[in-house]
């Protein structure tokens, strides 16, 4: 019988390996820009790429500024064996010493790598974490998880502290509702809760945490939703909220300490300038705003310039070259302490490979690469 | 690599289809050997009298393809794309042509399945324990004495439930099962039908559906270089299911027409297993679901020339849904959707080859709980048939949909109308041979789902439908042989291009991840899909029933040059995707093998090695005997599922269960 032929075909295609061993995706290289020759400081700068929830493709790039080079998703191939990668959702990456801490929100972690080889020391898991910052030999990170509540759906979130030595979480803070950044200053942790999971009843306040008690001390009414919290040079901080989405605009706050002899920091200032995110370089506060309209059914972007001394706005239009309308998502911005070089990254439908784009001091556009799902978070890597 | 690897399977399975052919030639010369009855044929008639094409699964072969739920045995259909999240209770949802699920329609027994929520039907809720066919039309059934509602979907999915079939002497019959496999997987089943009188009939059926949900998985990587980077292996968690399946009705049959009412209730708790992601193995998300319908339907020839049909149906679907996981925000949702839906749709037939038909199809949808929303929506349909000397014949219809959006203060929801016209031809153009010429075109529109529209911050009032057009040209060519060795051998292929604009996509806006729903998407879409079949009796009653089907598609997305997704496959569609099925028979004993191959495509918009998605093959092995003892039958099942143990995900970090097994026994009296 001639039958045979047929099943025999079919063995063979079940057998045949079309489907071949799963390979670690290893970093891929890109030459940006011809090296100068000189030295510089920092050297380089650490991109986190959030990828979307549930993708697992959260991924961290490099910009080498002596070479010239750009390389895209380190992590894996620094770390092959550990296992499904770096993690769900990155959401903060901040440098401590010579260790990189990365923030996975999905993977209710905490990465702890080496700041040259990317290599892995160790993870603190955390809940829902936010952000980072870090002050003595401690590390503070928020999460939109505190402790288990009476009533699951009015949830508080904490502040977790972990010491960088050991990796063990040493205390924990309950704060607000669903809080995102936070900074230090003074002796006080100051945490911008969000209350994202409540609309309309969106946090509003500032928690104040006493940093060695852990222990919130108070609570300063700023405005719906808040999400940044930066400090600048004279002692002032500067708050982002993103508004009610319905009769509270997104606006800029700052806060500053009261003229009373407590001192306590409360808010002098409303800026009539919605803000998505910030970065403080020197005396200019650099920020974007994203903001939806559903007339245009677009979204309405402004790249902007504030003096931190005199709170004026200095310009709208902090890309002077007109290239800003080849960025379809502002999601991130930093800029170079020893350059003044603007790193902007573009989300773009968040389901696709961003772009990371570098504009001069003067807002002119140096280069662009490709960066990979959600670039958000940048931070520059020091000389050793 | 991957190149090659398809024109291997392409040339395969090219050569798969041409050695039945030159078999049959060799057989032409041949005398039949002996004579066998014909018993139960799993060949179907989609012959000359469907101008549309159709593909069907009956009777023994449905039975013998390991397919717990309709979601599995569809994955045997061309062009269809599963997406199953694994497991016994993970959703399973199918896109026909690349069209996108919400633009297909799943009928049961006749009435449109509904989800206004979201516009999606879990196909993995519908056990096949009581199902007797599965068809699936690409446009339209073809029949013109139908619903408004079913001319209105760009594919259709028909899935009817065992008809009882009393022979003279009989007044009852009783079937109960058991099926127990891995998993912690049980499933009984009863199935009572009555003679109530010689033209009234009683059915009813339950199942109850218990699953642990666990099983294992397994992760494996290496290194560019070929070192093994981690390998490791896990147990799936939360993926337990607890279901009960309660149906029943009456029918009834009079000298000119017919009539059946239907209830049907489905209960489940399951837990959602989620993504399996870094550093999460569990998750905690909870659901519990009520379906319940009741459905009715009345046919009757008025005259020879005029007939009328009556449906209607009420359904209600009740949804809970609990996110306990303490890492995350306490959620704690309840949905109820209730749906009322009536139909009259009339023939006449104006010559013996020239029928007509005007239907008109009444909706009312309403969400409620979490938000409350109501959609009134009507069908109006008319549609012709026409046949020329047996060998020419043309369908063509025309439908309007008239939704009437609910008056709200907050977003003002504009009606919607449109008029979507299909057209269908077939063309048999020789006496002698059975080989049929095909050809159509449809347009149809998916209307915003009530989640498009009103999903807190993310929907779009302003929303336009959605709309799919498809062109389609095929041959089928069928060779009935009856009784001799070679007895029956079919062959054919459609080629089509679809085009879906308007599609209705979630893009971000504002801050974080804030989406709205825009109708942005353009897909250009182009495919073939191919079938051939072929039927073997041998001596000793021996038969072998070998298929293939195989779908080259090839749907990219169009909507901006500027996009670096631009002419990207859109995601989870494959290039190349097939099935192979083997039934050896004898006498009391079925072996089947099954092998499915989804071939490599990309899990997001861009084609680039981060998105890239393996091709996954499962292998499935069925053995079925049945013992008969006067009147009683007894059947004995053994399934092996995914044979060669592959490790796959369907859906990116959703992994799928290694090799399992089933064994179920049925009784019948």
């Amino acid at each position: 019988m001639k039958y045979y032929r047929y099943i025999l075909l079919w063995l063979v295609i079940a057998t045949v390996a079309c489907r071949t061993d799963e390979v670690i995706v290893p970093t891929e290289y890109e030459q940006l820009f011809t090296p100068s020759g000189e030295e510089c400081d920092p050297v380089g700068m650490y991109l986190l790429n959030e990828g979307n929830m549930g993708s697992n493709k959260a991924s961290i790039d490099y910009i080498n500024f002596e070479e010239g080079y750009y390389a895209r998703n380190l992590y894996a191939e620094r770390n092959p064996t550990v296992i499904k990668e770096l993690g769900d959702v990155g959401n903060d990456i901040q440098l401590y010493g010579n260790r990189l801490y990365v923030v996975l929100n999905s993977s209710h972690k905490v990465e702890v790598v080496d700041a040259r080889t990317l290599v892995r020391i160790g993870q603190v898991d955390i809940p829902n974490c936010r952000y980072i910052q870090f002050d003595k030999g401690n590390a503070y990170v928020t999460a939109y998880v505190g402790p288990i509540s009476i009533d699951p759906h009015a949830q508080l979130g904490a502040v977790y502290r972990v010491d960088t030595a050991s990796l063990a979480i040493t205390a924990q803070c309950t704060v607000g509702y669903q809080p995102d950044e936070l900074v230090i200053h003074d002796g006080y942790i100051y945490v911008a809760n969000s209350g994202g999971y409540r609309k309309p009843n969106y946090d509003t306040t500032v928690s104040v945490v006493d940093i060695e008690a852990m222990k919130q001390v108070r609570k300063i009414a700023v405005a719906p939703n808040l999400h940044r919290i930066r400090k600048d040079a004279y002692g002032k901080l500067w708050v982002s909220s993103r508004g009610d989405e319905a009769s509270i605009p997104s606006r800029l706050l700052v806060l500053e300490p009261s003229e009373g002899a407590s001192r306590e920091m409360v808010v002098t200032d409303t800026l009539d300038i919605p803000c998505s995110d910030m970065y403080i370089h020197g005396d200019s506060l650099y920020f974007y705003s994203n903001a939806w309209s559903d007339k245009l059914e677009q979204n309405v972007v402004t790249y902007g310039i504030v003096d931190v001394r005199t709170k004026q706005l200095i310009t709208e239009h902090f890309i002077t070259d007109g290239s800003e309308k080849y960025i379809e998502k502002p999601y991130g911005i930093a800029v170079n302490p020893a350059t003044g070089d603007i790193f902007v990254t573009d989300a773009k439908n968040y389901v696709s490979s961003g772009v990371l784009h570098c504009y001069s001091s003067d807002g002119v556009k140096k280069w662009s690469v490709r960066a990979g799902d959600i670039p958000a978070h940048m931070v520059f890597l020091n000389r050793e | 690599m991957g190149i090659c690897k398809h024109v291997l399977l392409s040339i395969a399975v090219v050569c798969m289809s041409l050695i039945p052919m030159v078999e049959a030639m060799a057989q032409e010369q041949l005398d039949s050997i002996s004579v066998h009855t014909l018993n139960e044929v799993v060949v179907t008639a989609n012959r000359f009298t469907e101008v549309i094409p159709s593909q069907k699964l009956t009777g023994k072969e449905l039975e013998g393809l390991n397919s717990l739920s309709v979601a599995d045995a569809l994955r045997y259909f061309s062009g269809v794309q599963l997406k199953d999240y694994g497991g016994v209770g993970g959703i399973k949802t199918v896109n026909i042509r690349s069209m996108g699920s919400e633009q297909m329609g799943v009928f049961y027994n006749g009435i449109q399945l509904g989800n206004a929520q979201n516009g999606q039907v879990d196909l993995g809720k519908f056990s096949l324990e009581n199902i007797e066919e599965i068809s699936l039309y690409n446009g339209q059934r073809s029949d013109i004495f139908q619903t408004a509602r079913e001319f209105g979907t760009a594919g259709s999915i028909y899935l009817t439930t065992r008809r009882p079939r009393f022979k003279a002497d009989e007044k009852a019959h009783l079937k109960a099962g058991l099926k127990v496999g891995s998993f912690d997987f049980l499933n009984p089943s009863i199935l009572c039908e009555y003679k109530l009188t010689d033209d009234i009939y009683a059915t009813f059926n339950a199942e109850w559906i218990n699953s642990s949900g666990k099983y294992e998985f397994r992760y494996r990587r290496v290194t560019p270089s070929g070192e093994l980077a981690y390998d490791t292996t896990a147990v799936r968690e939360n993926g337990d299911i607890d279901a009960v399946r309660i149906e029943g009705g009456v029918q009834g049959y009079m000298p000119r027409g017919k009539w059946k009412a239907y209830m049907y209730h489905y209960t489940s708790e399951r837990g959602i297993p989620g993504a399996i992601v870094n550093n999460v193995w569990h998750r905690g998300e909870r659901l519990w679901d009520r379906n319940s319908f009741a459905q009715a339907m009345f046919e009757y020839d008025i005259t020879p020339r005029l007939s009328t049909k009556v449906h209607a149906k009420y359904a209600f679907d009740y949804t809970h849904y609990v996110n306990n996981d303490d890492k995350l925000i306490a959620v704690d949702n309840i949905y109820k959707q209730r749906e009322v839906y009536a139909s009259w749709a009339n023939k006449y037939t104006i010559l013996h080859n020239w029928d007509v038909s005007l239907a008109y199809d009444y909706q009312w949808n309403q969400l409620s709980e979490y938000r409350d929303v109501e959609r009134n929506t009507h069908w109006v349909s008319l549609a012709t048939a026409y046949a020329l000397d047996d060998c020419f014949k043309v369908q063509a219809s025309a439908l309007a949909t008239i939704v009437d959006e609910e008056d709200r203060a907050r977003d003002d929801v504009p009606d919607k109308f449109k008029v979507t016209p299909a057209v269908f031809l077939s063309y048999k153009p020789f006496d002698r041979a059975d080989l049929v010429l095909r050809a159509f075109y449809k347009q149809s529109y998916r209307m915003p789902t009530f989640n498009d529209l009103y999903y807190t911050d993310m929907g779009n009032a302003y929303l336009k439908p959605e709309l799919a057009t498809q062109y389609n040209v095929g041959v089928l060519y069928d060779l009935d042989r009856n009784d001799k060795l070679f007895s029956f051998f079919r062959i054919g292929a459609d080629v089509y291009y679809n085009k879906v604009t308007d599609k209705i996509v979630a893009y971000p806006k504002g801050q974080q991840f804030r989406w709205t729903m825009l109708n942005l998407g353009v897909v250009d879409i182009r495919g073939i899909d191919a079938q051939a079949m072929a039927v073997f009796r041998f001596p000793y009653h021996i038969e072998l029933t070998t298929k293939l089907q195989y779908s080259y598609q090839e749907a990219i997305d169009i909507t901006n040059p500027h996009d670096t997704y631009y002419r990207h496959q859109i995601p989870y569609v494959p290039w190349h995707s097939g099935s192979a099925v083997v039934m050896l028979g004898w006498r009391d004993w079925t072996l089947n093998y099954s092998f499915i191959y989804v071939g490599e495509r990309y899990n997001q918009q861009e084609n680039i090695i981060y998105n890239y998605t393996q091709p996954w093959y499962t292998n499935d092995v069925s053995l079925i005997k049945v013992f008969r003892l006067k009147n009683v039958v007894l059947k004995a099942t053994l399934e092996v599922n995914n044979l060669l143990d592959q490790d796959y995900d369907v859906i990116l970090n959703y992994p799928m269960p290694k090799r399992n097994y089933r064994v179920g026994v049925t009784i019948e009296i």
